[in-house]
């Protein structure tokens, strides 16, 4: 194992876009994605789907569909670029010093292997080991992954395994070589709530222990409020707003933010039968040339000025916001005290 | 609106009612190794009344789904009986319980012919039933389209041209055009984005209010079943284990699995973390249910008696608790 460093920036990226050639034209999917995650920071990146969360995260890891295309005005791990490094140096990276965790346990293991096989393959691919050591410290990590008489689930195949256990081997392999980044997407989104809240406890728990940063990309607002260090929320293939945990909740700033908050029930403190808030429309094409605000033919509060120009993503500290509290509306000062757009759309 | 509808208090007889319902499934257990039998639903018994909104909810492979199915009449029972009302389902004919009960399913992208228009898909039910006006068929549709959020000019589109949270109320409005009594709701909202999950949340409770519908509501989601349900029935390993009034069972769960399933509810408060439920890495296993209390391999107050004698329900306030936890006469006897 290298020697783990308990704190400094693991990951950088600036200015991510990501583009994909589809028949009306070219489809922007990323457009100028810019965050960072220490050593013991987990960073939610929360939207819906097709915001561009998930190819934010492939694009990370190198993992784009060959047909899409990639820019960025730095995109670093620990200090080297990976956005130069060729298709070798990045599989010597990849799986070793940052991993990715994905939705679906059963479509990235290998249904032939037995676990054993797949969890020793990473270390033996990336460090000088025996089979032996291999062996070893796979039986340590699917015990600590908390998964029962992890020696016999050793010689046992995928398919013997409910999802709960596929997705701690999932975990277990994504920590075999001790890496300084993993990006899990949704990784609980097919299981069970019960079994959803003990993964995240697990992967809270094993962040923490081995000081590792954390990029989880989710829809579910409870899952953030619960696990992140920082948000992004991204919408449109931007990020509209970004802050610490308690900033996003306690006072989210962009009108899309503060529609997603009030569209969910709250155990104890929505009534029963009372009216959730909506965000009515559609999210706009991401096909073609853009202007303007993402948002501004879903939001409440847009003005002819919305649609004008690109709006930049700046801090809200003239609402009484914190320094790295980032929000992309041209409003968002104005807008602070008004009610929640939910109260402003529904009678 | 009388304060009865808002709040959907029940009264009257039961619409559907299942009594020691089972269901049992011979499954194969691997190449050379013969059958099993799969004990989906193992003795349930469920009324509900006019006006309730019960929420089912439980894990996967908990037998909800089995439920859903035999209360729709898709599904024998294997012993027990499901009494539509107060007649057994198997007297009916299948044309007369589509007539009263009707399924909304989860997945808008399979649950609709996608070589159907929007206005085919409405109006089959009318061909079904052989209603006997075809002419007003058009115009009715039309109607309930707009009912539920839909604009008329969808009526020639197909269900690829339309987006989830239209699928949905596609979906609904077939459910709803022949105006039945029972909707069940299986997971209605679970495929779609958080901000159309409102939406569709919205419109089956203004239905609700404006139909007079009593709804069954399977969902994993419970801050959504806090939402919308009077009545939840958690279900574990084929047999419900608690029933109670929603507010009673948010407040004071009984039942250690209801505990956990509440522990895991991740609501968005920041600062909180992800608690530990204490339910450790064992899976219930339809195919293998333990003997005893079939909650006991995850249960952390288990005792020596749960892991050999099955519990029995416990009446507890307006539902019941199946725990012995709960069994006065066993808490002279056991020791602690």
């Amino acid at each position: 194992m290298p020697g783990v460093a308990m704190s400094g920036r693991v990951l950088t990226v600036e200015d991510l876009r990501v583009t994909l050639p589809v028949p009306a034209g070219t489809l922007h999917a990323v457009q100028g994605v810019s965050f960072h995650v220490d050593r013991g920071e987990t960073l939610c990146i929360v939207g819906e789907s097709g915001c561009g969360k998930t190819l934010t995260a492939l694009a990370v890891m190198d993992l784009l569909p060959s047909r899409a295309r990639r820019t960025a005005a730095r995109l670093e791990l620990e200090g080297q670029s990976l956005a130069g490094a060729g298709e070798r140096a990045i599989a010597d990276i990849r799986g070793n010093r940052m991993a990715m965790i994905f939705q679906e346990p059963m479509t990235s293991l290998n249904p032939a292997y037995t676990i054993g096989n797949q969890l020793e393959e990473a270390l033996l691919r990336h460090r000088r080991v025996g089979r032996k050591q291999a062996r070893e410290r796979a039986l340590y990590l699917l015990d600590r992954v908390g998964i029962p008489s992890a020696a016999r689930r050793l010689n046992q195949y995928p398919h013997q395994l409910s999802g709960g256990l596929r997705q701690r081997v999932m975990i277990a392999m994504a920590l075999m070589c001790g890496p300084a980044l993993i990006l899990a997407d949704e990784p609980t989104t097919a299981l069970d709530v019960t079994i959803q809240a003990q993964i995240l406890h697990l992967l809270a728990e094993l962040q923490r222990e081995f000081a590792m940063g954390l990029v989880l990309i989710t829809h579910d607002l409870g899952i953030v409020a619960r696990i992140a260090t920082r948000v992004a929320v991204m919408y449109a293939g931007q990020v509209v707003e970004t802050g610490t945990a308690q900033a996003i909740f306690s006072a989210p700033a962009h009108p899309y933010t503060r529609g997603l908050l009030a569209c969910i029930p709250v155990p104890g403190k929505t009534r029963r039968g009372d009216r959730l808030g909506t965000i009515p429309g559609m999210v706009p094409s991401l096909i073609g040339e853009m202007r303007g605000c993402r948002f501004a033919g879903r939001c409440p509060y847009v003005a002819g000025a919305c649609r004008e120009s690109e709006v930049p993503l700046e801090t809200g500290l003239e609402t009484g916001g914190e320094q790295d509290h980032l929000v992309r509306c041209i409003r968002h000062a104005e807008i602070a005290g008004l009610a929640a757009p939910s109260e402003a759309v529904v009678s | 609106m009388s304060a009865a509808a808002a709040s959907g208090a029940a009264d009257g007889a039961p619409i559907i009612e299942a009594r020691g319902a089972a269901r049992t499934f011979r499954v194969s257990a691997g190449l050379f190794k013969g059958k099993h039998t799969l004990r989906a639903v193992d003795g349930v018994d469920l009324a509900i009344r006019p006006g309730e909104v019960v929420a089912l909810v439980g894990e996967s492979g908990c037998g909800k789904t089995t439920l859903a199915r035999m209360l729709l009449g898709l599904l024998a029972p294997s012993s027990g009986d499901i009494r539509i009302n107060g007649k057994p389902s198997g007297s009916l004919a299948r044309r007369e319980i589509a007539r009263l009960v009707q399924p909304v399913f989860q997945d808008p992208y399979s649950s609709l012919n996608p070589r159907k228009s929007v206005g085919s898909i409405i109006t089959l039910p009318f061909r079904a039933q052989r209603d006997p006006e075809p002419a007003t068929w058009r115009k009715r549709v039309e109607e309930m389209m707009e009912r539920v959020g839909l604009a008329r000019r969808l009526y020639d589109n197909y269900p690829s041209q339309l987006s989830g949270g239209q699928r949905q109320r596609v979906a609904i409005a077939r459910a709803l055009i022949n105006q039945p009594r029972l909707v069940i709701c299986d997971e209605p909202t679970s495929a779609l984005d958080v901000s159309v999950q409102s939406q569709i949340l919205n419109l089956l409770e203004d239905l609700r209010r404006s139909m007079g519908l009593t709804y069954l509501l399977i969902s994993h989601n419970l801050a959504v079943v806090e939402h919308m349900a009077t009545r939840v029935a958690v279900m574990y390993l084929g047999r419900i284990v608690e029933e109670a009034e929603t507010d009673a069972l948010f407040r004071a769960p009984r039942h250690p699995y209801t505990r956990a399933l509440l522990q895991s509810v991740l609501t968005p408060e920041p600062g909180r973390g992800v608690p530990d439920t204490g339910l450790g890495a064992a899976y219930p296993d339809p195919l293998a249910v333990p003997p005893g209390c079939r909650f006991h391999p995850r249960c952390a107050q288990a005792v020596a008696h749960c892991r050999t004698h099955a519990p029995t329900p416990i009446a507890s306030g307006a539902g019941f608790v199946e725990c012995h936890l709960y069994d006065a006469s066993l808490q002279r006897e056991m020791p602690k």
